[in-house]
């Protein structure tokens, strides 16, 4: 069209957006978490109650529990990203999706068919048992062609941009789909025993296998949870205070260092294994300069709101973003104090860890999209706010009172555990019997489950908030006819 | 010296070259002519309602 060429960006007409499939991908990100933290909430009760498998194969802890993980991480985390990912991508590139349609639907629906066969395949039994990375290799192989279009279709739409500059949130996103892709493939790598069989044989083995198994999940804490949810803060963040991020310049430093640093931090998984020591000597070395991309964006994510505080006293969305942000810098904190070889004598197998993982993964990445999703679904279908501001604030509480359940029981319990575990008496024997220290562990996974129960009420209340914004038909036609009001 | 040799060389001072790439990349950032764009930059999201 000849004509457009003489109009500025500020003249031309907006284009039309791909919006079905994100309203489809923020609907699908709820019911992840809830499932997610309900199926969360069902562990925690067989560790107190070991009875509740009911001496049931599919029920047991061992495969539950990856059902719990990935549809925490891949399930409610990689669809929220998906949906997001589609969302700033075409606002801050200022067109329309690359492939449209067609392929959008294509990524979204792909995904939760991968989803929903690793899921199965947990429950039946079928897993190659990497962790964060159980599925077989048929699965592998469909997750690879549903990344690469995904692959597709960002830079596709980055490539025509009308906007000159590529904003940060997109290098955040694109970073994660490159690294995401780079380690599925290599450490999924495996041959399988029959065409028709689910069994495979992974191509590495021993030392080796276990070095690239967490070279690809730590990178997986990395680019899938950090990277990736850092772009969404990028740009929800700012969106939600309405001011620009606070120091551009900083976003492009903890980028770059943050890329640079992470790909190495994978051997703090492996102190004191028959890994050489100079691998987790350089494992930890990396994990601690790690505190510097990490705080950065932390600083830049808080310091966004510096002079516009109050906004979190009437807009409690924006609270979830903004403690999203504080308990990155907690978990990004801890990590690398963790990844510390002394501290990690103590710390590894015990329930620290798991504690460190849902400060993370409730206080971070959860967070951080509720805040996405209370401003994206008004957004999203025109509405002019949230059903029930209230019932943000109730969630909010409700949430962050589990959460700090959950992670000072496990700090108790790991650091109690650990000390019970290399406790020795006079004579030099070991003081106490391994199940000396799981009955003593038993009143914090009481609480750990109060602390589960709370965060799954929590979003049970936000799944109604929202089924209530999206049904509440009559406020619509009072937005289209103000449309400042989407600001 | 072959090029393969040569190729030996410059990929053995890898870790090298990454670090200069991380410091040009941080010179660029605050470079202080660079300071107006990336002001700019910044308001890429909250220009985009329309």
């Amino acid at each position: 069209m000849p004509s457009q060429a003489v109009l500025t960006a500020d003249q031309r007409p907006a284009p039309r957006y791909v919006e079905d499939v994100i309203r489809a991908a923020a609907i699908l990100t709820m019911f992840w978490g809830i499932a997610a933290f309900l199926v969360g909430v069902v562990i925690a009760a067989q560790l107190v109650w070991p009875q509740l498998s009911f001496d049931s194969p599919y029920l047991t802890f061992g495969r539950l529990r990856p059902l719990h993980t990935s549809a925490a991480i891949f399930a409610f985390g990689g669809t929220a990203l998906i949906g997001t990912a589609f969302h700033v991508v075409q606002r801050t590139c200022r067109t329309r999706l690359f492939g449209g349609e067609p392929l959008a639907w294509f990524v979204l629906l792909g995904y939760q068919f991968f989803i929903l066969a690793a899921a199965l395949g947990y429950l039946f039994g079928i897993t190659q048992s990497k962790e964060y990375a159980e599925p077989e290799w048929f699965v592998d192989l469909w997750l690879t062609i549903v990344w690469v279009a995904y692959l597709i279709t960002y830079v596709g739409t980055v490539m025509k941009r009308e906007e000159p500059h590529i904003y940060v949130a997109n290098w955040f996103y694109m970073a994660f789909i490159i690294t995401i892709a780079m380690l599925h493939i290599v450490n999924n790598l495996a041959l399988p025993v029959s065409i028709t069989g689910t069994k495979s044989y992974g191509a590495w083995s021993g030392v080796q296998d276990a070095m690239i198994q967490w070279w690809y999940g730590h990178n997986a804490v990395g680019f899938f949870l950090t990277a990736a949810f850092l772009g969404m803060m990028y740009y929800y963040i700012p969106k939600a205070a309405n001011r620009p991020v606070y120091s551009y310049r900083l976003s492009i430093v903890h980028f770059w260092s943050l890329v640079f640093l992470y790909i190495w931090a994978g051997p703090h998984h492996l102190h004191y294994t028959s890994l050489p020591d100079w691998a987790q000597t350089l494992g930890m070395t990396f994990s601690v300069m790690l505190w510097m991309p990490s705080w950065g964006g932390m600083i830049n994510g808080l310091m966004t709101l510096s002079g516009a505080w109050d906004k979190l006293r009437t807009d409690p969305g924006l609270r979830f973003s903004v403690t999203a942000v504080g308990f990155y810098g907690m978990s990004t904190f801890e990590g690398p104090v963790m990844s510390i070889k002394a501290v990690n004598s103590l710390s590894h197998y015990t329930d620290w860890t798991i504690g460190h993982v849902h400060s993370g993964a409730l206080g971070w990445v959860a967070f951080i999209v509720f805040g996405t999703l209370y401003y994206l679904v008004p957004t999203m279908w025109k509405r002019p706010a949230m059903w029930s501001t209230r019932l943000i604030s109730w969630h909010y509480w409700i949430a962050t009172v589990g959460i700090v359940l959950y992670i000072t029981a496990m700090w108790v319990s790991g650091i109690m555990q650990g000390l019970m575990w290399r406790a020795y008496d006079e004579l030099g024997f070991l003081q106490y019997s391994f199940v000396e220290t799981v009955a003593a562990m038993h009143p914090f996974y009481l609480i750990r489950l109060l602390g589960g129960v709370c965060f799954l009420s929590g979003g049970l209340i936000m799944a109604y908030n929202m089924w209530r914004t999206i049904r509440s038909e009559t406020e619509t036609l009072a937005t289209q006819t103000q449309p400042a009001l989407a600001a | 010296m072959t090029l393969e040799s040569l190729h030996e060389l410059l990929a053995s001072f890898w870790t090298v070259w990454a670090v200069i790439i991380f410091l040009l990349i941080v010179f660029w950032a605050l470079r202080p002519r660079n300071k107006k764009r990336f002001e700019k930059d910044a308001r890429i999201p909250l220009d985009d309602d329309r």
